[in-house]
């Protein structure tokens, strides 16, 4: 390979041709300070429009400096990255940042994790040199089910309109107006309720300051735990527990789900389950539904619409039904495994407690900012009130947690309740991208060849490529599965198959990088691959120490079936487990 | 063969004091004297001498008629064309003299005056392609796709000298050669028409009076790096240049200067327009190729530049109008007739848009190395109403602005970076005594701030943070410290912004802070306007030995701060003067005082 050799801060160098100032220095142990670059290598996405010039350095000799992030080492470079004027130039930038933003850090939802002020601390500014009273840009604030935003915090590094137009190809956002009033937005600085965004929330996840939050309801859970009258349950949804650990300082990667059970018990919940016992269910509908549709589509029936897509992400709902409005009967019917649980939580369970439907409070843990706008969907109430009932995310858990003053560190594991705690390893993979589809194989595999599956590792199904293809031997009859994560990936499958490029029979799709473990609810990872494969192997590890890993063998399922919805996509089944969808959704 | 031709002037500026109706009434009047055989009324582009619009031109003789109304029509015909006596009154009156000019060989404004660029402006027709051809139109096109290699043309522009009009002053060979080197299925030519400083218009003027040399140019640039699309990037408000460019493109398709094998060659090449809604930052290159793709206009960061990742990221060239409109001449007169103008390192003319405090505004092209006391004094026709000189802005928004000491300083593209400004585009703003430099500051920092596209830090919020800054310097409100918060923010915008346009915004403040220390030393420490422009820091007295006590300012005072009785000197009461100046303006005896 063909390098260069130079010296930054009069260290010297050797990177090979084409690497930038800014990863010469870091290979060197200089961090030269950036905000606006982003880096995404899991997408093969590198966000750097030089633009927010905080990563300037000297070049001795050059009329101007540089930014590091872009420019790249040439041989017999010096660099200087804190000579004086490299330095006052850099502090000049961040104070005039921090002189068209908000004072507000105290209160400011991003306050410890912005890194703006990071910026500020690590140079240490005191005081902001400009005139008293200096503008500050301000913006009409936009609040929808799900995300918050707060423009007057934006710092234009556009990282959100990298991820929502190149990852997502969503085209929410983009930068409107020029000069001092520049900023994010929907096009005509439409509400974010009236543009194309689908709440994924991946532009949440990378914002370095709080321009861009999700919306906030742990004061509505500490409301109904409060109230007497109210009996409030708890599902966690499978990638949780793969992330909430980071949030009290554990490396990322360590499951705390009995620590996380035993928090939530502390915190006053009535009932604490699992989603995963949703996931198994989820399953076993939109199992039959493959099956149903694949043995159609074998003996020869024209009607039917393959491949089936899978409907658990309602940030990928919310995509096609705005985008793919003429294949909204290519998906699986069922519901989330969310609002499953709401259903089943409100009609079977309810019940069986002796509670009534209005008494019962069910508040969902989700990595995931789109499932707070899923909960609110009207098809998902009943004579108003909802099934589920607050949808909040891990990193307000952990809120939650510090708020209850619970030394989460100290808890001792504890279990789910039953029975919709009972959960296989089937539903724990539900969290990273391929999981629903290799769960589905499991128990499709098994419904259909009626043999049992020895091997319930589909290692081919797994891993962080965007689009991944299988072919998955049904005992003589070849299935063709595609997975997508990334709603730009997403797309790419999709357009396929409007134009009948491809033969698959079912498609995975997740909105998030990673699957639901990348979602934007979870610990802020800010495009960190290193946190995203650490969680998904915490979660395949959960899976391994599952004694059941087969939905369709999990007991209190088939009890629910036996006891309430009698078979898979039954009459009661497709009341309370399917839906349908939306060619202009209301938002 | 008419005997005699009568030019009018067609461009934007004339058109709008209707010499559109001039024409008219001229071709009426030599029809009702029976003279439509023997002259000829010819609408051509601008003829430069704006400030005396609406203009018309007898040739052979060059009588330059200036101020023309649609009235004088029938007396320049019947007095000049059929009795051959010149129209006194309508000749150009040397101010100074005050004596009638009988042509335009004669006029200052034109004797300095050297017009490569400009060469067919005011000369000819510009929606008539057979009068450019007769003035050796599409030859240098010829001469290129028939006899030379694309290297050899290159070789030829770069011997020539020619750099980049636009502002940068690039070589313009070079930049071809370094396109031409790019290997690419397609590879485009592109035409900046952006033109965006305040008071420029000279890239108007061209493709309003003579569309054909770009599109013959952009031709040649197209044969020598090997592209076969061409681009004009125009903005929507120059709709007569975009009406004429069309004509001209339509012109040149038919006789097969554009389109498929160019002169029955191998070569073809053909141009389209692309409008651009008027953003200054769009003239800067990366920038107007993002607008061009429909995306938002902000320039990148380079390298790479358009020569390797350019329009849908393949190589481009990027050159503005007046560079291609020397490009013809190059080939017809030679590399060596063109290096010989001009200084060592800058060959050739310039055009330049002179504006404000001179008595000949107008637009000029002149050679390199010419000094800017020719200009304002024997072109310019020295300063309006006999002011004094202070400083003369060029580059346009972010070009600086020079001084009394500077005015024997042989312009070029180095010297002018040298003395604190640039050559720009070539807008060049003269100001007197009575210009607050200060303000004109203010004035160029609200235009960038108007005019940034936001995406860097310095340029979005550092130029706001320094207009705030002059602001308030302006109201007296400024103190020391201000000062040097200014000159920090100006050098650190200079040092890290993103783009040219970036860069070069501080520099109005930052040579105004050089060569007028003094006047922000009056706002700031004795709150004091030298040039009496700044409002609120003026105090406005009454000379009681030259008040007459007739109220009238008392009367028209909004706040009731004059008091007086009849007949006996006024008074202003400073607490509740709110400096608004009416007082000064109301006063008939001249009796205000403003310090």
């Amino acid at each position: 390979m063909e390098t260069v050799k130079l010296t930054i801060d009069n260290k010297h160098v050797e990177v090979p041709k084409g690497t930038t100032i800014l990863q010469a220095a870091k290979q060197a142990g200089i961090n030269i300070p950036s905000l606006c670059y982003m880096n995404l290598p899991h997408l093969a996405q590198e966000h750097k429009p030089g633009s927010c010039r905080v990563c300037v350095v000297e070049i001795p000799g050059k009329k101007t400096l540089v930014p590091a992030c872009v420019t790249k080492c040439t041989d017999g470079m010096e660099v200087l990255s804190h000579s004086l004027r490299a330095i006052n130039a850099r502090r000049t930038v961040v104070e005039l940042l921090l002189s068209d933003h908000p004072k507000d850090c105290l209160i400011c939802p991003s306050s410890g994790n912005c890194e703006l002020q990071k910026l500020s601390i690590n140079m240490g500014i005191r005081e902001i040199n400009s005139v008293e009273n200096a503008a500050i840009s301000t913006y009409r604030k936009d609040s929808s089910p799900s995300l918050l935003r707060n423009m007057d915090k934006c710092v234009m590094c556009r990282s959100c309109e990298t991820i929502c137009n190149e990852i997502q190809t969503v085209g929410a956002l983009s930068a409107v107006n020029r000069g001092f009033m520049s900023v994010v937005a929907p096009a005509f600085e439409q509400d974010l309720t009236d543009s194309p965004c689908t709440f994924c929330g991946q532009c949440v996840a990378v914002c370095p300051t709080g321009a861009l939050t999700a919306v906030d309801n742990t004061f509505h859970v500490i409301r109904a735990l409060a109230d007497p009258t109210k009996t409030v349950l708890i599902q966690t949804a499978p990638a949780v527990r793969a992330a909430l650990g980071e949030e009290f300082g554990y490396t990322p990667g360590t499951l705390v789900t009995g620590k996380m059970v035993a928090a939530l018990r502390a915190l006053g919940f009535d009932k604490v389950f699992d989603t995963d016992f949703a996931a198994d269910l989820t399953i076993m509908e939109e199992g039959t539904e493959l099956l149903n549709r694949i043995s159609r589509h074998l003996s020869g029936d024209k009607s039917v619409r393959l491949p089936i897509l899978t409907s658990c992400c309602p940030a990928w709902v919310n995509f096609f039904e705005t985008n793919y409005s003429d294949m909204l009967d290519v998906p699986s019917t069922a519901r989330s495994p969310q609002q499953m649980f709401g259903s089943i939580a409100k009609t079977y369970l309810a019940e069986k407690m002796g509670i009534k439907r209005e008494n019962m409070v069910v508040v969902s843990v989700m990595p995931c900012l789109a499932k707070k706008y899923e909960c609110q969907r009207e098809e998902f109430k009943v004579d108003g009130n909802p099934d589920v009932d607050y949808s909040i995310t891990t990193r307000e858990l952990a809120h939650l947690i510090r708020m209850g003053n619970v030394d989460f560190k100290s808890l001792k594991d504890e279990d789910f309740d039953r029975p919709m705690g009972e959960s296989t390893g089937a539903g724990v993979i539900f969290g990273a991208t391929g999981g629903v589809i290799e769960a589905a194989t499991r128990t499709a595999y098994e419904l259909f060849t009626g043999k049992k599956l020895e091997k319930v590792d589909f290692y081919e199904l797994r891993g962080m490529d965007g689009i991944r293809t299988a072919t998955i031997d049904f005992d003589g009859t070849d299935i063709h599965i595609g997975i997508a994560h990334t709603l730009g990936n997403a797309r790419k499958l999709l357009d396929g198959i409007r134009k009948g490029m491809y033969n698959f029979h079912a498609i995975e799709i997740m909105a998030c990088p990673g699957g639901c473990i990348g979602g934007g609810g979870q610990p802020l990872h800010r495009g960190d691959s290193i946190v995203l494969k650490a969680r998904m192997q915490a979660i395949y590890k959960e899976d391994l120490n599952k004694v059941i890993r087969k939905s369709h063998e999990n007991p209190e399922i088939a009890r629910l079936y036996e006891e309430f919805l009698g078979k898979p996509l039954s009459e009661m089944s497709h009341k309370l487990l399917h839906t349908h969808y939306f060619s202009h959704p209301k938002k | 063969m008419y005997k005699m031709q009568l030019l009018v002037c067609g461009g934007t500026g004339c058109r709008a004091s209707a010499s559109a109706k001039i024409v008219e009434k001229l071709n009426e009047s030599l029809a009702s004297h029976g003279l439509t055989q023997d002259a000829q009324v010819v609408t051509t582009g601008c003829f430069g001498f704006c400030e005396k619009g609406p203009i018309v031109k007898v040739i052979p003789d060059n009588t330059f008629y200036t101020q023309v109304k649609p009235e004088d029509a029938e007396e320049i015909v019947a007095e000049h064309i059929l009795k051959g006596r010149k129209v006194k009154r309508l000749l150009y009156e040397n101010p100074e003299t005050e004596e009638h000019i009988p042509d335009s060989k004669h006029m200052g404004f034109y004797q300095k005056q050297l017009r490569i660029a400009l060469r067919n402006c005011g000369f000819i027709d510009p929606e008539n392609i057979d009068e450019y051809i007769a003035r050796d139109g599409y030859s240098a096109l010829a001469q290129v796709v028939t006899e030379l290699t694309p290297q050899q043309a290159i070789d030829m522009v770069k011997q020539s000298g020619l750099r980049g009009r636009g502002g940068a002053g690039f070589p313009t060979g070079l930049k071809w050669e370094i396109t031409k080197n790019f290997t690419s299925d397609q590879k485009y030519v592109v035409c900046n028409a952006d033109e965006g400083d305040p008071g420029a218009f000279m890239d108007r003027s061209i493709l309003e009076g003579d569309p054909n040399t770009i599109i013959e140019a952009m031709a040649i640039c197209g044969y020598c790096i090997g592209a076969s699309k061409g681009l004009v990037y125009i903005r929507a408000e120059y709709p007569l240049a975009i009406k004429r460019l069309q004509i001209a493109i339509k012109q040149a398709k038919e006789y097969g200067l554009l389109g498929d094998n160019i002169l029955g060659t191998n070569f073809s090449f053909d141009i389209e327009l692309r409008y651009g809604a008027g953003a200054f930052v769009c003239g800067e290159e990366t920038a107007l190729i993002a607008s061009m793709e429909g995306k938002r206009g902000e320039p990148r960061v380079k390298p790479p530049f358009p020569a390797e990742d350019g329009y849908q990221h393949k190589p481009t060239n990027v050159n503005n109008v007046e560079t291609y409109a020397n490009v013809p001449v190059i080939f017809l007169k030679g590399p060596e007739w063109f290096s010989s103008i001009g200084t060592a390192k800058s060959k050739g003319t310039k055009v330049f848009a002179l504006a404000g405090k001179i008595n000949n505004v107008g637009l000029i092209e002149v050679p390199m190395g010419i000094t800017l006391r020719e200009i304002i004094y024997e072109i310019g026709g020295g300063i309006k109403n006999g002011k004094k000189f202070k400083a003369v802005q060029t580059g346009g928004p972010s070009g600086g602005c020079l001084t009394e000491k500077h005015l024997d300083t042989p312009i070029d593209f180095d010297s002018l970076v040298a003395a604190g400004s640039m050559m720009g585009s070539g807008g060049m703003i003269v100001m007197d005594e009575d210009d607050c430099m200060v303000s004109i500051a203010k004035f160029y920092l609200e235009f960038i701030v108007e005019e940034s596209c936001g995406k860097c830090t310095p340029c979005r919020v550092g130029n706001k943070r320094m207009l705030e800054i002059l602001e308030k310097i302006c109201q007296g409100k400024g103190n020391m410290e201000d000062l040097d918060h200014l000159r920090n923010f100006a050098n650190v915008i200079k040092d890290t912004a993103l783009c040219g346009l970036g860069q070069t915004s501080p520099n109005p403040v930052l040579s105004t802070m050089e060569n007028f220390y003094d006047e922000y030393l009056a706002h700031v420490k004795d709150k004091r306007c030298i040039a009496k422009k700044c409002k609120a820091l003026a105090t406005y007295t009454i000379m009681p030995d030259v008040c007459t006590g007739c109220s009238v300012c008392a009367k028209n005072c909004p706040v009731e701060a004059i008091t007086g009785e009849r007949r006996q000197p006024h008074f202003i009461n400073q607490n509740k003067c709110i400096r608004c100046g009416v007082c000064y303006t109301k006063c008939k005896f001249n009796a205000i005082l403003v310090q």
